[in-house]
């Protein structure tokens, strides 16, 4: 077997090695490659900014642990912002798990800027229904969450009392992996109710929601780890999509020269086997 | 009953970036941290030998991971949804009645609770025809929502966010070039896609023929930038458990060897 053969059947467990090496050395030694920011992440980010002090933020937690590394870094950075802006938080979660994953951010963010749990913040927890529950929510929030996500009844938390429905919400951030997730808040709470929205969403899913940015449906959009990374930027915040971007940069320019690499031994071995003839 | 707190208990496990900057705050560990950081650890590498070849730490760790993810929905849907939604409405409608009030409201759950049994009743030889009912109610409110809400978001407001001036003109009444070359190319985009999934006639002469190529193209492009993020959604899971070594795991083996 020549080495053009043992290359063009390389075994791909190689492959992932390349990536994995690619992964780490980024991580341990930080190449500080510049990060640009997009339209659609500076418009959430501008929006924010003008809202006055005490503006309420609904958030939804519609992922779990599987997608945390792309959206967990989100939702750090846009509660950080609200909490530097003096905004309140409402967190909420279509999804089971995204109760707890709702909770593991708020919880160490509002130590960290003296917030006060019912005053400042709220998490309602999880919820069933989808489009059904978005859809009831707009009667009052009250109806379809009783109680928050300890028990505790939202007629004794101050904040509830200010915030009714999606009319009492400033912006309505969706932190989305899927079905029930953003696209679910566009077609009910931006299309039908007339409220604003913003998403950050997995990389996955990130062309999909790139229309509903052209239709004005959406008023910003974080894709994957760089939209958070370019929210962190702007807030001037180092955390994990920022601390990831390196990693990310030079992975793709792995995979790059290895389609390229592939494509070279396509092309000469098909060469190869017309001269062979 | 199911304690509330199960949502307080992973707090300092997830989030590298606040588990690493409470270590920099100098941080102590508890033991159920150190053993918690080291299962993650264990499945972590369980997971990822998938890559070297299939194997029985993988399968462990896969089935794992399912019966939690399980168990905890079920532990999550029951405290926030059930309790709260639907035994707490039925047991405030009997309170009102016992002190004699009708309230249809709360009590109407109990039609909704009489529903989810006849779902379950599917498990029940004979009994099966009867989770029918509950599913054709659940299949008509979704369809009957579904078309009036994708109709209005999906098709409606975005075949408006396609009729676009095809000359667009700055305030100083001059050709706004970038803006005129991005309506057209959301114009041809659009239309060359749609004719391309036009299979009434034949795919040949300068329009049919051309648009459809056009068409592809449009449809490859789309099929690029979906897959140049499909990339980056699963290197950014690959980086997540990298983080996770460098920020959370390397922090507890310093402290749990003292060096």
């Amino acid at each position: 077997m020549t080495v053009f053969d043992k290359i063009k059947n390389l075994d791909r467990r190689w492959i992932f090695l390349f990536i994995l090496i690619s992964v780490i050395i980024p991580l341990l030694i930080p190449l500080n490659l510049k990060l640009n920011t997009s339209k659609p992440v500076e418009d959430i980010y501008s929006y924010m900014n003008s809202l006055p002090e005490g503006s309420v933020i609904l958030m939804s937690f519609d992922y779990s642990p599987s997608t945390e590394i792309e959206l967990n870094p989100a939702a750090i950075a846009i509660v950080r912002h609200a909490f530097q802006k003096k905004l309140k938080v409402v967190a909420l979660a279509l999804w089971p798990m995204g109760a707890s994953m709702s909770q593991n951010v708020l919880t160490p963010l509002a130590k960290e800027y003296n917030k006060e749990y019912g005053k400042d913040y709220v998490n309602l927890g999880y919820k069933a229904g989808g489009s059904v529950l978005l859809i009831s929510m707009n009667n009052g929030f009250a109806t379809e969450f009783p109680t928050d996500i300890n028990g505790t009844a939202v007629t004794d938390l101050p904040l509830m009392n200010q915030v009714k429905d999606y009319k009492s919400c400033a912006l309505v951030v969706s932190l989305s992996a899927g079905v029930p997730g953003m696209k679910e808040y566009v077609q009910i709470v931006a299309t039908r109710f007339g409220s604003k929205v913003a998403a950050a969403c997995t990389a996955v899913s990130a062309p999909e929601m790139y229309t509903f940015l052209n239709s004005g449906q959406l008023l910003g959009l974080m894709g994957g780890l760089k939209g958070a990374a370019e929210y962190e930027k702007m807030i001037d915040y180092n955390g994990d999509a920022r601390k990831g971007m390196d990693a990310q940069s030079v992975v793709h320019l792995v995979i790059v020269l290895f389609i390229l690499f592939s494509n070279v031994v396509y092309f000469v071995d098909e060469y190869r086997k017309k001269t062979a003839e | 009953m199911i304690p509330t707190s199960i949502y307080n208990l992973s707090v300092d496990f997830t989030g590298n970036q606040l588990f690493a900057a409470a270590v920099e705050a100098g941080k102590k560990f508890s033991t159920g941290e150190i053993i918690g950081v080291w299962i993650a650890t264990a499945l972590t590498i369980f997971i990822f030998s998938f890559l070297y070849e299939d194997n029985a730490m993988y399968k462990f760790a896969e089935h794992l991971f399912v019966g939690v993810s399980a168990g905890y929905v079920m532990a999550t849907t029951y405290n926030n949804v059930i309790k709260p939604n639907l035994f707490g409405k039925i047991q405030s409608g009997i309170v009102s009645l016992m002190h004699g009030q009708f309230v249809w409201k709360d009590l109407s759950f109990i039609l909704a609770g009489l529903m989810g049994l006849m779902l379950l009743m599917k498990l029940v030889p004979n009994m099966g025809w009867l989770s029918r009912w509950p599913l054709s109610f659940m299949v008509g409110i979704a369809s009957g929502l579904g078309i009036v809400f994708t109709m209005e978001a999906l098709v409606l407001k975005q075949i408006d966010a396609t009729l676009v001036p095809l000359i667009v003109k700055t305030a100083a009444n001059s050709i706004d070039i970038g803006d005129t070359i991005k309506n057209w190319l959301i114009v041809i985009g659009v239309c060359s896609g749609l004719i391309y999934f036009y299979f009434s006639k034949e795919h040949k002469g300068l329009v049919f023929g051309t648009m459809s190529r056009i068409g592809i193209f449009v449809l490859m492009m789309a099929f690029g930038a979906a897959f140049g993020y499909t990339v980056m959604a699963r290197v950014s899971l690959l980086i997540g458990r990298m983080l996770f070594f460098r920020d959370q795991w390397w922090p507890v083996v310093k402290a749990t060897f003292h060096f």
